[in-house]
């Protein structure tokens, strides 16, 4: 067993992002993806989860611009192409142009209010 | 009407606090006092009968222990489940499960806030998780808008029919003294209104009020010899599938396709039964899939089915008849105020908003960010 399978959900999870990557698991009974990382299948109840990097490659399933008092942002829900979905954000273009729909590939950020690295998706066309 | 559950739980006693802005000093279990008093006495029963108590609370994590000893009452049932604003729909349905039962007999539902005087914003429920904190959407509203960009976008929902839940909400507060936002509101108000998380304005959200309410509730021998006419809870389901809004498989269809279908079968009736509808708007978007869910009309036409004053006042479908959250009051959680409002319409007691001969209520609770859903029928004197 690699150090990874022992370690908990969430460290496992910054660590991939540490590295610049998305980490996800696989349940080895039922094949099916697990996102946000945890300790049994949510599907089958397997205890048999697999890390894997995703390819970071996804389609935006819903997105809102969020208003407060001195800025406006993105927040979206991508769904990966392996079959999980995040909670996330799309940079590199305004907030309201985020369409459903929208293919966009991942990148990891450093996030300089919370000093530490963030996983944001960017269009994948220009 | 005859229906399946003659002998189930009845609705024997309701009531508000005092309601909208309390002032400095008041505390949510004041009001959570006020509450209980005016309903007791609209019961006819006193704190000492009141041996099963329901409460949930944003303030106190064991909500039934400084409930019950604000109240000075000792429970021997005690059941604070909290699922959000939805919770007291669950308890109306645990109570009666436990009256059933014969673990208690006169159950006090209760509940009291004081979310505006306190803060003037939201005591925010949400937990902190290393999954969705980084991207800080705005808890709950960034959740109820991305369920809104994901309904226009399947069905072609519009702009507009979001407003018009919300003109329909204030043109019934128009109808309800207690109602806390009764100045004019148009569709193009709504739309012009402060952008809190597209596409929903301020004018889509629910208000941010103080106030308490409580149900008191029984057998239904017991309440044949109170001194109200007493509202038959027909039947009742709960359902929930997820807390955070990326774990929630679809966007725009809830649990509450479980919960109503389930509450309908143990009524024995079905959406076309029910003469007032009363549903958990926190936001506008809550409404249109609500009524879809609840089978009161197609999924993806709840849009078409809420325009042109259909669930206003005068309307196809009486629909939150108080004003609802969005106009009428909406202290952190909502749910108990259904439970009020659908007493006092198959009570006869609405005055201008009343629904002439209303027979059968839907009450129908939402919690968390579309997480979970509760739903109830309930039964004028008259089915019985």
């Amino acid at each position: 067993m690699s150090p990874a399978a022992t370690s908990p959900p969430a460290t496992v999870f910054r660590e991939f992002l540490d590295s610049g990557r998305l980490g996800f698991q696989i349940c080895a009974s039922c094949e099916q993806s697990v996102f946000y990382p945890r300790v049994l299948c949510p599907h089958c109840g397997g205890q048999d989860l697999r890390w894997r990097e995703s390819a970071g490659t996804g389609t935006v399933y819903s997105t809102t611009t969020v208003c407060r008092r001195n800025e406006t942002y993105n927040v979206a829900l991508v769904d990966l192409d392996e079959g999980f979905r995040m909670m996330t954000r799309v940079e590199d273009t305004p907030p309201e142009d985020v369409r459903i729909g929208m293919r966009v590939l991942l990148q990891v950020r450093h996030d300089p209010d919370r000093s530490e690295p963030v996983a944001v998706f960017v269009p994948a066309e220009a | 009407m005859t229906t399946k559950t003659a002998n189930t739980a009845a609705i024997v006693g309701v009531a508000e606090s005092d309601l909208g802005e309390v002032g400095p000093g008041v505390t949510p279990l004041d009001l959570i006092g006020q509450a209980a008093t005016a309903a007791l006495a609209d019961a006819g029963l006193t704190k000492d009968e009141v041996d099963g108590l329901f409460s949930a609370s944003v303030y106190y994590p064991m909500a039934n222990l400084n409930t019950a000893e604000y109240l000075g009452i000792q429970p021997t049932y005690s059941d604070s489940t909290n699922m959000g604003g939805s919770s007291f729909v669950a308890h109306l349905n645990h109570a009666a499960a436990a009256i059933e039962a014969g673990r208690c007999e006169v159950a006090l539902i209760v509940y009291g806030s004081i979310q505006r005087s306190a803060s003037g914003r939201l005591v925010s429920s949400g937990e902190s998780t290393p999954y969705e904190d980084p991207y800080r959407p705005r808890y709950p509203v960034s959740a109820y808008a991305m369920a809104a960009a994901r309904h226009m976008h399947e069905y072609g929902t519009t702009r507009e029919q979001l407003a018009e839940v919300a003109v329909a909400a204030r043109q019934w507060a128009w109808l309800n003294p207690k109602a806390f936002a009764r100045d004019p509101l148009t569709v193009d108000d709504v739309i012009n209104s402060r952008m809190v998380s597209s596409p929903l304005t301020a004018r889509d959200s629910c208000l941010v009020t103080d106030g308490g309410g409580a149900v008191v509730v029984t057998s239904a021998e017991r309440a044949r010899h109170l001194r109200r006419p007493p509202v038959r809870l027909l039947g009742a389901a709960e359902a929930h599938w997820h807390r955070s809004i990326s774990a929630m498989p679809d966007l725009t269809r809830t649990a509450a396709t479980e919960s109503g279908p389930r509450a309908f079968a143990r009524a024995g009736i079905g959406p076309s039964d029910v003469d007032v509808v009363l549903l958990y708007d926190a936001f506008t978007i809550n409404t249109i899939l609500f009524l879809e869910d609840l089978g009161f009309c197609a999924k993806g036409e709840g849009g078409p089915f809420v325009s042109d004053g259909r669930i206003a006042p005068g309307g196809k479908l009486a629909v939150n008849t108080n004003g609802g959250g969005l106009s009428y009051c909406h202290p952190g959680m909502y749910g108990i105020f259904l439970i009020i409002e659908a007493a006092r319409q198959l009570r006869g007691e609405c005055g201008d908003r009343q629904t002439p001969g209303a027979d059968i209520a839907l009450v129908h609770g939402n919690g968390g960010v579309l997480s979970s859903q509760t739903t109830a029928v309930l039964g004028s004197p008259a089915t019985g």
